[in-house]
């Protein structure tokens, strides 16, 4: 375990967020877990086209850690998210989870990609699959459970999420509160090491927002790892280890919800989290 | 109708019709096998593939059917001397459904490839996220989707090819087209009457066909 620990090159890069220590005090990050670091981003660089979409981003987020990404729209946070599981590839710099560098597209990449959940923002269930067909697919082709162990521990799942009635109705016929905690559960049902969250409540009528909040607050609580991109700050609060700020494609801004929330530092923050908060 | 009737005696149009059948079958089995295969072709990632698929949509589809079953009957089977079956009944019938099979599948493969169009961006996302590979994602979440948004379209090229078994009259296959020119050879008096029987044969055989794919559509339609 310390071996990998040690070969993963951010390991010693972004030192600030894991490995913290004593001497950088003035860094604001949680200082509470010295956590192995599970997704490791370094030196990564992005272009769409001419478009520098990802700048230089270096961090390194740790085994347990809930990290919310917060930033204008535009600023890059989708397809940090997306170049993590590789959905969009990137142009240099590194991505590790777990140690493991993702690989090239084909059979090594796909199982890779199966130890990364995504939640995206339009939910993107499976129209023709069942609720319960939903959550059991991924297991039964990527993991080959056997379709009755998928089974029970889908509809296990779905408990969880509180969806077990409607196991089989299919996502059309759900509201958008319950098929993001649906495809919460399909994520779940991975035993992923790492879920990614693009802005999992903005296409939420208002009143459907706190259902889907409240399964993420009892997912970080039990300790799974977790990237939130989210504006919705009483979950930031409630939940995360640290607040990355992006703009322009740049990480400008690491800290604690708590003082990122009522300290930022970068006049670009303090400008962002004004227009956040006036409605 | 003393004439009518024993014409239809001397004649076994049932038995025309039968092939007809058997041809539109095969020949729509064959069609969807080999359309959805370029359809793939045609979205995979692979350059080379694409080629195909687009070379072989653009050259099939602006062929007359008829050149291609000539080509096949002719040029593979008598020139080249590629035979299908012992007989030269059997043969040519194989050969006609070959034709059949390999001209629809290029309206198989753009009705598929406009149902592919119709499933989001995010299905593919997600099947990929939960780590499926590309031919499982296309097999497991793309496809069936597909299939469904393409139904008005997959049924209109299956009742195309209904009527475009008559085509392979022209080399010898004794379907519904080939026993009507046969029959008014020598009963050009019954012309009318011969060309009602045939017509309705064909509308018995499409119509069931139609209503049984705007069923299906009805009935498989992805809600969203
Ligand atoms: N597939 C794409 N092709 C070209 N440009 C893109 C693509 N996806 C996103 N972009 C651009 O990249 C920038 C960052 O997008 P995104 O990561 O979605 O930002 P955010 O999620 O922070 O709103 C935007 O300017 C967007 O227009
Ligand atoms: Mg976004």
């Amino acid at each position: 375990m310390t071996e990998s620990h040690d070969a993963s090159p951010g390991a010693s890069v972004s030192s600030s967020t894991t490995s913290l220590d004593a001497s950088s005090a003035e860094s604001s990050v949680a200082p509470q877990q010295v956590a192995e670091p599970l997704v490791v981003l370094t030196d990564v660089d992005k272009y769409f086209g001419q478009l520098h979409v990802l700048q230089n981003i270096n961090l390194t987020i740790g085994k347990g850690e809930v990290v919310v990404v917060i930033g204008p729209s535009g600023s890059g946070k989708s397809t940090l998210c997306r170049a993590i599981n590789r959905l969009e590839t990137i142009q240099s710099g590194s991505i590790t989870i777990d140690g493991k560098e993702m690989p090239e597209e084909g059979k090594g990449l796909a199982k890779l990609r199966a130890d990364v959940g995504m939640v995206f923002q339009s939910f993107n269930l499976f129209a023709h699959k069942t609720i319960l067909e939903n959550v059991t697919l991924g297991p039964v082709k990527v993991r080959k459970k056997s379709p009755a162990e998928a089974r029970r521990r889908g509809l296990e799942l779905l408990t969880r999420v509180g969806i077990e009635a409607q196991a089989d109705k299919y996502p059309a016929q759900l509201s958008g509160g319950q098929q993001q905690r649906v495809a919460i559960a399909r994520a779940l049902a991975m035993d992923p090491k790492v879920i990614l969250f693009d802005e999992p409540t903005s296409a939420l009528d208002p009143e459907m927002v706190n259902e889907v909040l409240d399964v993420m607050v009892d997912l970080a609580r039990q300790g799974m790892t977790m990237v939130v991109v989210t504006h919705e700050m009483g979950f930031a609060r409630k939940a995360a280890n640290r607040v990355v700020f992006m703009a322009d494609g740049q990480i400008t801004e690491e800290a604690d919800p708590e003082t990122f929330f009522t300290a930022p530092k970068t006049a670009r923050a303090k400008d962002f989290l004004s227009k956040i908060l006036t409605h | 109708m003393d004439a009518l009737r024993t014409l239809l005696s001397e004649y076994d149009v049932l038995a025309a019709f039968w092939m007809t059948i058997k041809l539109a079958v095969l020949s729509a089995i064959g069609s969807l096998i080999i359309g959805t295969v370029v359809a793939v072709c045609r979205v995979s990632p692979v350059a080379v593939l694409q080629w195909f698929g687009l070379t072989y949509v653009t050259l099939v589809r602006n062929t007359p059917l008829t050149l291609i079953v000539f080509f096949c009957a002719f040029g593979m089977s008598n020139t080249l001397g590629l035979t299908l079956a012992p007989t030269i009944i059997e043969n040519n019938f194989r050969w006609g459904v070959v034709a059949l099979s390999i001209y629809h599948a290029s309206f198989v493969a753009e009705a598929l490839r406009s149902g592919i169009n119709t499933v989001p961006q995010g299905q593919a996302e997600a099947a990929r996220a939960l780590g499926l590979a590309f031919m499982p994602t296309l097999s497991t979440i793309i496809l069936p989707q597909a299939f469904r948004g393409a139904i008005a379209p997959l049924g209109n090229t299956l009742i195309a090819l209904t009527k475009n078994t008559t085509v392979v009259a022209t080399i010898g296959v004794a379907e519904a087209a080939y026993v009507m020119r046969s029959m008014l050879e020598f009963n050009i008096s019954l012309l009318y009457a011969i060309f009602i029987i045939m017509a309705a044969g064909f509308v018995i055989l499409t119509l069931p066909v139609g209503i049984f794919f705007t069923y299906l559509s009805r009935k498989l339609t992805v809600q969203r």
